[in-house]
């Protein structure tokens, strides 16, 4: 299993543990995790999943695909760390891995 | 744009007919398909213009995996599918409207009007509208409910009412970049503000809204909007974050363009029972708390309701059973398969 530590904006966090093959965004409504809505069930076509990888994290993550930048473009607050987190896949790399969840999702 | 159209079909008599489908996704393409079996002319509205409701909006390229007999399929292909399955039943579509009013007259049919003005009179009402209607998504900044409507507009109905405005567009598909390119012309002043350098768009319509910015015609702006300014439901200005820093922009009109979210809308005024924004239906006819209002798909709840393309496949062939009983009430319904029965195969247009 690999540990996730999601903050909320209030700076409450929560660290979950998620099995590899799962998407971030999955291990987060597996648990409950506020903030986190994902619309569209992980089909990249909303962004109401929207999160930010802690610096730290960044490199591993990833950059987003085009399509996840794109929909980028629909979430709120966009920032360099912005990711989708139905598009981060869990890996045993990932292990440790904190994300912030945003004080608004849309 | 199909709202342009409204003037119209204003004043044009109610069209009657046997059912309303509203929602000409999966389930409400299917749902022609199983009425046209028991002899019921459909018309299906959708506020999308085009058919797929979902499918064809959010994930037209997605493979979907549990179709039966389709071990993959993309939500395109499905609709395709679909739009070919159900065409020997002539139904009427009608695209870019939503349904607003629904209400029973005397005589027990249903009257319709779309947000377009279009009326409609049916003997029975079948809801497909599966996440419920597609609503420009509003940027989640304090107060912008205000200036809707006065300063702040999802969708632009008049061209004129823009003259000699300042403008500021925001987003980065072909919706902002359209609009900028046609109101640069007769706005005061035009401001389109992206998050990033990139846009979704048409590139000959990117191209052409680059060489607007280099006429100095339309100002380019990338940041992100944190704040409106203004006073009695006027907007006057929007605090603009950029990587220089922030900028406050002279604005009394705002075109947002961030895309489409899903709400319950009209859907939740006409009176029927609901379960947390669901439609509660009986699982023998899918009927709603309103006798002759059905409710198939996404839409509805039932205890153990899955949201699944199948479920609701099963579910509008019993509500057909059930209509065929309103709209047909002094004939008997056989149960007959599409591969032996000749007056089905007849009704497919197959023999």
């Amino acid at each position: 299993m690999v540990k996730i530590t999601f903050i909320q904006p209030d700076g409450a966090s929560q660290t979950v543990e998620a099995e590899p093959g799962l998407t971030v965004m999955e291990a987060a409504k597996l648990n409950d995790i506020a903030g986190i809505e994902a619309e569209c069930g992980g089909a990249c076509a909303c962004a109401t999943c929207h999160v930010y990888v802690e610096p730290a994290w960044v490199e591993k993550t990833g950059k987003p695909a085009d399509i996840e930048e794109d929909m980028l473009d629909f979430a709120f607050d966009v920032r360099t760390e912005s990711r989708l987190s139905c598009q981060i896949k869990v890996t045993p790399e990932l292990d440790g891995l904190t994300v912030r969840v945003p004080a608004k999702q849309f | 744009m199909a709202l342009d159209d409204a003037a119209e079909v204003v004043e044009t008599a109610a069209t009657e007919i046997d059912a309303v489908v509203i929602g000409a996704g999966p389930v409400g393409l299917f749902a022609v398909f199983e009425l046209g079996l028991v002899d019921i002319k459909t018309v299906v509205i959708d506020i999308l213009d085009k058919p797929g409701g979902q499918c064809a909006e959010l994930y037209p390229e997605k493979p979907i995996y549990d179709i039966p007999a389709l071990p993959t399929v993309t939500g395109q292909e499905l609709t395709d599918r679909l739009m070919e399955q159900i065409k020997p039943f002539g139904a009427e579509f009608v695209f870019g409207e939503r349904v607003d009013e629904l209400a029973r007259a005397e005589d027990g049919r249903f009257h319709l009007k779309t947000d377009a003005g279009r009326a409609l009179i049916a003997k029975v009402v079948v809801i497909a509208a599966g996440g419920g209607s597609f609503t420009p998504k509003r940027p989640p900044l304090d107060g912008i409910e205000v200036y809707e409507g006065s300063s702040v507009f999802y969708a632009v109905r008049r061209m004129e009412d823009m003259r000699g405005k300042d403008m500021l567009i925001v987003g980065g598909g072909d919706s902002a970049l359209d609009w900028t390119l046609n109101l640069a012309p007769i706005a005061k002043s035009l401001t389109l503000l992206h998050r990033r350098d990139e846009f979704r768009g048409a590139p000959h319509s990117v191209e052409k809204m680059r060489s607007l910015v280099a006429e100095g015609k339309v100002r380019l702006l990338i940041g992100q909007m944190t704040k409106l300014h203004g006073e009695n439901g006027s907007l006057e200005a929007v605090t603009v974050k950029t990587a220089g820093g922030e900028e406050h922009v002279t604005v009394n009109a705002m075109l947002p363009f961030f895309g489409l979210t899903m709400k319950l809308g009209p859907v939740a005024h006409w009176g029927l029972n609901l379960n947390e924004n669901l439609i509660l239906v009986d699982t023998e006819k899918f009927e709603t708390s309103e006798k002759g209002i059905f409710a198939v798909g996404d839409i509805n709840w039932y205890p153990g309701k899955l949201k699944l393309i199948l479920s609701g496949f099963h579910e509008v062939a019993l509500m057909a059973q059930a209509a065929h009983k309103i709209v047909h009430p002094d004939k008997k319904l056989m149960f007959q398969y599409t591969t032996s029965s000749s007056s089905l195969q007849k009704k497919l247009g197959v023999k």
